[in-house]
């Protein structure tokens, strides 16, 4: 810690200092960890800067922004995700929610873009959600979308001379907010069984819709037993949507968002399908949909979509 | 007080947040309110509900923007896509001017999302400063900054909060926003007075103040926004209106929000001491003070 700010550089060393005693987790007792990193008290690190005053050493001065710092990210996390929380139970979730932000602090001005990555840790850092972890990364994923889809950007819709100026070699793209998905398990259905749960809860409480009602001991709705399923997390007119898709439809969606022609994306899709089956009525029937839905778009000229 | 570029909004009046829970009773009831001051970082989204409720605010109401994450206290040079759509997003409100706080909040690309107070130093204040002028800049919009609350002072300080802001605006030359509850709380925070705080800011940088509510423990306050106003930041905040002269004023409820009407009836009680500030007998005490 430079003793004298007179620099940026100085000013840079300083905020790292700071930063460092906000990034480590709390102690079990919600303070600062008694060893700073490199073993040294902690409390002799805080009185190298912070000030003490007569209520307050220089160490509680600087627990109190600790504090703050992660009852504000955990508090996001536990907004982000109450699927994921209901799957392994508050104390096991706020575990992995501490050591996900521990290695991941938040890179992006905006607290929206906190729980990014959370799908990927779970699946780094399977003791966290053991023996649930393909659970809780099909929940984590589908919890994820759902905040894109709330405020993902929506391009112009694809139009007729679009479609006729491309012909055959047609790529069209999929509306950013629109995440398609492979799941192992029915998370759809838990994540409505939970709403339907809150809603009750909320119902029979107050009229507040923020307040969790105290006293209540709110069942968990069953967990679900693992089905591979294809979903759509998408929006309409602003209000988000889940929609169930057939397994050729999701690959027909999956090859269109990597930018594969339509002919290719159709063909790669059904490779392997029932023949059997009129696919081709049953695939205008999709695109029909999905036309009306508003999913197509033009292709970003800033990458995929 | 003359107008100029920071306190010439005269017609600007009492505001308050723009805050989700009242989405609905706005949209619906669509209130009286003067203006309304919306979290930039809430809005700086591409697309969606956000969006589509401001856009429904902004055919009816004036937006101030605020800001929570510019830190333009931190090291680190501001971040290119962030000006880009924070800019995107004046050019959407049309924001007569925009706020930020005078903290640091990140360091080597990693933010806390908190307000941090910064050594008051003039090696700091100078870097501050640039980087409020090139935020002001790419934005063209004028920028005044908001004094936070603070619960730690730091040995490397060289000045008082108060001198280290009059610094930094003056090297800037931007407006504040004078945040009254937060001068009140860093004042028993750190055992200052708070009219020593009002009487030596250049008042005629004032551009906005904020009021809100805080919450006393057994050491210290700590800035909650989730209660009224209390009376000794009204009194400060009267004492700011006789410096200031007519100031464009938003209270804050961020936390425990009650109903809309209960929310803009603490604000409006701010009426009488703008009223004040205009009248005659106003306007003569604060020539003398």
């Amino acid at each position: 810690m430079p003793p004298r700010i007179t620099s940026v550089r100085h000013l840079r060393q300083f905020q790292r200092v700071m930063a460092e005693a906000l990034f480590r987790p709390l102690s079990a007792s919600d303070g600062l960890q008694a060893k700073w990193s490199d073993g040294r008290p902690t409390a002799s690190v805080a009185a190298e800067f912070v000030k003490p005053n007569s209520r307050l050493s220089s160490v509680e001065r600087l627990e109190i922004y600790a504090r703050s710092y992660w009852f504000r990210v955990l508090d996001c996390l536990y907004d982000d995700y109450p699927g994921v929380r209901a799957i392994l139970g508050n104390n096991r979730f706020m575990k992995l929610a501490t050591a996900f932000l521990a290695q991941f602090p938040s890179e992006s001005y905006s607290l929206r873009n906190l729980g990014s990555r959370l799908p990927k840790f779970i699946l780094d850092q399977p003791a966290f959600s053991a023996p649930r972890t393909l659970l809780v990364a099909d929940m984590a994923r589908f919890e994820w979308a759902q905040v894109v889809a709330f405020d993902g950007e929506a391009l112009p819709l694809l139009t007729p001379d679009d479609i006729l100026d491309a012909g055959a070699k047609l790529r069209v793209g999929l509306q950013p907010y629109l995440t398609v998905m492979e799941c192992s398990y029915p998370v759809d259905e838990f994540a409505l069984a939970l709403k339907k749960r809150d809603a009750a809860l909320r119902g029979e409480a107050s009229n507040a819709l923020t307040a969790m009602p105290s006293g209540h001991t709110a069942a968990r709705p069953r967990l679900p037993r693992a089905k591979r399923i294809c979903v759509a997390i998408h929006r309409q007119e602003n209000v988000l949507f889940f929609k169930r898709l057939e397994p050729e439809a999701c690959a027909i969606l999956t090859a269109l968002r990597v930018g594969r022609t339509l002919s290719a994306a159709c063909a790669t899709a059904l490779r392997d399908s029932n023949p059997a089956i009129d696919w081709s009525a049953r695939v205008r029937e999709w695109f029909q949909t999905w036309q009306a839905l508003g999913w197509f778009c033009r292709r970003s000229s800033r990458g995929r979509t | 007080m003359p107008a100029n570029p920071f306190n010439n909004h005269t017609d600007y009046g009492i505001g308050i947040g723009l805050r989700v829970p009242h989405y609905r009773h706005i949209l619906e009831k669509k209130p009286v309110v003067d203006w309304f001051e919306i979290i930039s970082e809430n809005f700086m989204v591409d697309g969606g509900r956000p969006l589509e409720i401001l856009d429904k605010i902004l055919e009816q109401y004036r937006v101030v923007q605020h800001g929570v994450s510019m830190y333009f206290g931190s090291a680190d040079k501001p971040s290119r896509e962030h000006l880009k759509q924070l800019k995107t997003l004046v050019r959407r409100t049309k924001t007569p001017w925009l706020s930020d706080h005078l903290c640091w909040g990140s360091v080597d690309g990693r933010y806390t999302h908190d307000l941090l107070p910064m050594p008051y130093t003039f090696a700091v204040a100078k870097h501050t400063a640039a980087k409020i002028r090139e935020v002001r800049d790419f934005v063209e919009v004028p920028v005044c900054v908001e004094n936070v609350s603070s619960y730690a002072e730091f040995h490397q300080s060289e000045m008082t909060e108060w001198e280290f802001l009059s610094e930094v605006v003056e090297m800037a030359d931007c407006g504040i926003l004078l945040d009254v509850n937060n001068i009140y709380v860093s004042s028993k925070n750190h055992s200052f007075d708070p009219y020593d705080y009002l009487n030596n800011v250049p008042h005629d940088r004032v551009g906005q103040i904020h009021i809100a509510g805080h919450k006393k423990y057994k050491k210290y306050i700590l800035d909650t926004h989730d209660h009224p106003v209390l009376d000794p930041v009204w009194q400060l905040y009267a004492h700011a209106i006789k410096l200031c002269g007519h100031t464009a004023t938003l209270l804050e409820w961020d936390d425990r929000i009650p109903s809309f009407d209960e929310v803009h009836n603490e604000a409006l009680k701010a009426t009488r001491f703008l009223g004040e500030a205009t009248s005659p007998a106003g306007k003569a005490e604060a020539v003398a003070a």
